[in-house]
């Protein structure tokens, strides 16, 4: 039987993602790829797997997978997600190996809203436009461009040892969600700041935002004010960049994320700078985010100094011995009872 | 006498060229020549460019290629820059105007005061510009609508059109490639396919290119539709001077 990582349950809105789906944005078709940019390469780093490899992206809903034919190494970051091996609780960010007869189980755990798990070993399915990654919308990426779901297969080639032990992956770029006190993410005014009043401009820097419940892999919509446009809110459609933050009629500041559409007709009153947008992404509805100014200067030293990070690359080490003492381990096993009550009943 | 583009910063790592403010055919000439210079130039650190209707999107790595750098490369190109580019190819395109497949003809004869034969000679006279793809893959945005079939939108969306619909809305024209809610109004469809996985090219038509629309029958409609199936394209390229 050949290698292969089975999806045993998927929430809603579980997909496979690479690096996305490059040079075609003059045809239309949005680049996809992972929204916590720096938890996938993360999870990349931990797998030894190519830059851009695919890698399954575990929002909200959680899933569970389960390894076929041979024992799989698997790495895991993000959010704060609880991660279990058969029950037993694991560090939000960890590599482990997991045999076939094991359930590894993904889901919402303290904060953030985006998990990843990369394999070590490629997954072996056909490029569609020259990419793994999936955009649901237009239907396009492998399993017919939708999302994972159970039964699903995983076909891996190209298998590396996994991880003798479960280790911790450390990595200063993770973001586990919401940090309180965090700074405000930064943002670089304009290119459209000329379509609102210098009123709106300060209200957005000002305001206290909410990330809405009206939020997916396209854009992140904000509640807490509307802001009013100087000129009317249409403008002849334009391309449009990631983190790009949209104001549309009704005033609410829409966020431009990993499935954005490649053209818009919005005005635009700051863009996200990269650095801070996976910040953005790990935030759940509800949770609050403010933006501050930043200079296109500040914004490439930004960029330069998580460049220098993700150079240095994550570190694995044994997880501490606290981690699975037998309380934990116990308690582990009455919150299983009581989940699995709760199945059985469904 | 030519103005200077805008350079407009979308983040750390975009650059919008803006050419003007207006959906004009010289504006968008601008837009093409300098997307065909900075592709031919390959300068280390762009990524890929977007040209729309009157500005042309530069995605770029900072680390690699600063952003004075890659204003200086594009102020280069454009002092170098020869003639806007022509349309590189017209195509002609066979669409049905039957009532069947021109869901919207009576709708839109009544919105623009005409009658349902006068928007269909209108329409299928005149010669449009593919300015640029958006929305989703495939959907091709062109200009050239004739202005008497210049009626805005509808205040609310239609039902979900058919594959290969052919819009009118705002004064502009679209071929849509997959089935969505719309504001505008159907009124014509193509079997052919802006887009296809099955297909080797996936996608035909260029930003820039001539488009006219081909009145066929509903047994010519089957027909070519079969053929398109097969993988065919069945749009006739005429190459220009």
């Amino acid at each position: 039987m050949s290698a292969a990582v089975r999806i045993l349950s998927a929430g809603p809105g579980v997909t496979l993602q690479d690096g996305g789906r490059r040079g075609l944005l003059r045809f239309g078709v949005t680049p996809a790829g992972p929204m916590d940019v720096g938890a996938y390469a993360a999870v990349l780093m931990a797998a030894e797997a190519a830059i851009g490899a695919a890698a399954i992206e575990v929002s909200l809903g959680g899933v569970e997978l389960a390894a076929e034919g041979e024992t799989i190494g698997l790495a895991i970051a993000g959010g704060a997600f609880d991660i279990r091996l058969d029950g037993v609780s694991l560090p939000a960010a960890c590599a482990l190996a997991l045999s076939p007869g094991a359930r590894l189980s993904i889901r919402a755990g303290a904060g953030g809203a985006w998990c990843y798990v990369a394999p070590f070993a490629v997954v072996d399915l056909p490029l569609v436009l020259g990419s793994l990654a999936t955009h649901v919308r237009s239907r396009l990426g492998p399993f017919g461009g939708r999302a994972l779901q159970a039964g699903d297969a995983l076909p891996l080639i190209a298998l590396r040892s996994p991880p003798k032990e479960p280790l911790q992956i450390l990595a200063p770029w993770l973001i586990p969600g919401l940090a309180p006190g965090a700074a405000p993410l930064r943002a670089l005014p304009g290119p459209q700041d000329d379509y609102f009043s210098s009123a709106a401009e300060t209200l957005f820097y000002e305001t206290q935002w909410r990330v809405s419940p009206r939020c997916d892999r396209m854009a992140y919509r904000l509640d807490g004010a509307a802001l009013d446009h100087a000129r009317g809110h249409d403008i002849v459609s334009d391309g449009v960049a990631r983190g790009a933050v949209q104001i549309p009629g009704d005033g609410a500041p829409l966020v431009l994320m990993a499935d954005r559409q490649p053209t818009g007709g919005y005005p635009k009153i700051a863009h996200v700078i990269a650095a801070d947008l996976d910040a953005l992404a790990q935030l759940r509805p509800g949770e609050p985010v403010r933006f501050s100014r930043a200079t296109h200067g500040e914004a490439v030293d930004a960029r330069r100094t998580r460049a220098a990070q993700f150079s240095a690359g994550v570190a694995l080490t044994p997880m501490l011995r606290r981690d699975v003492d037998a309380s934990v381990l116990a308690s582990v096993n009455l919150i299983d009872g009581v989940v699995d009550a709760r199945r059985h009943s469904d | 006498m030519d103005t200077a583009p805008r350079f407009l910063d979308a983040g750390e790592a975009a650059l919008g060229v803006e050419f003007g403010a207006i959906v004009d055919p010289a504006i968008n000439a601008k837009v093409l020549a300098l997307d065909a210079a900075l592709r031919a130039a390959a300068i280390a650190g762009v990524i890929e460019t977007v040209p729309t209707y009157r500005a042309l999107m530069v995605h770029y790595e900072p680390l690699e290629l600063p952003r004075d750098d890659l204003v200086a490369r594009i102020r280069v190109l454009l002092a170098h820059s020869g003639a806007a580019p022509s349309p590189r190819a017209r195509w002609r395109l066979p669409v049905s105007y039957d009532p069947v497949d021109a869901e919207d003809l009576f709708a839109l004869a009544a919105a623009a005061g005409l009658t349902p034969e006068r928007v269909r000679a209108l329409h299928a006279g005149a010669e449009y510009r593919a300015y640029m793809y958006g929305f989703a893959p495939g959907w091709l945005y062109l200009g050239g609508l004739p202005r008497e079939l210049a009626v805005p939108r509808r205040a609310t969306p239609r039902a979900p059109t058919p594959e290969g619909a052919i819009l009118v809305g705002g004064g502009l024209a679209l071929i849509a490639a997959n089935s969505m809610p719309t504001g505008w109004y159907v009124v014509a469809r193509t079997p052919e396919r802006l887009f296809s996985l099955e297909r080797a090219p996936s996608f035909f038509i260029e930003p820039g290119d001539a488009i006219c629309f081909e009145g066929v029958d509903r047994a010519t409609f089957a027909a070519l539709e079969a053929r398109v199936k097969a993988g065919d394209i069945v749009a006739q390229r005429e190459r220009l001077a």
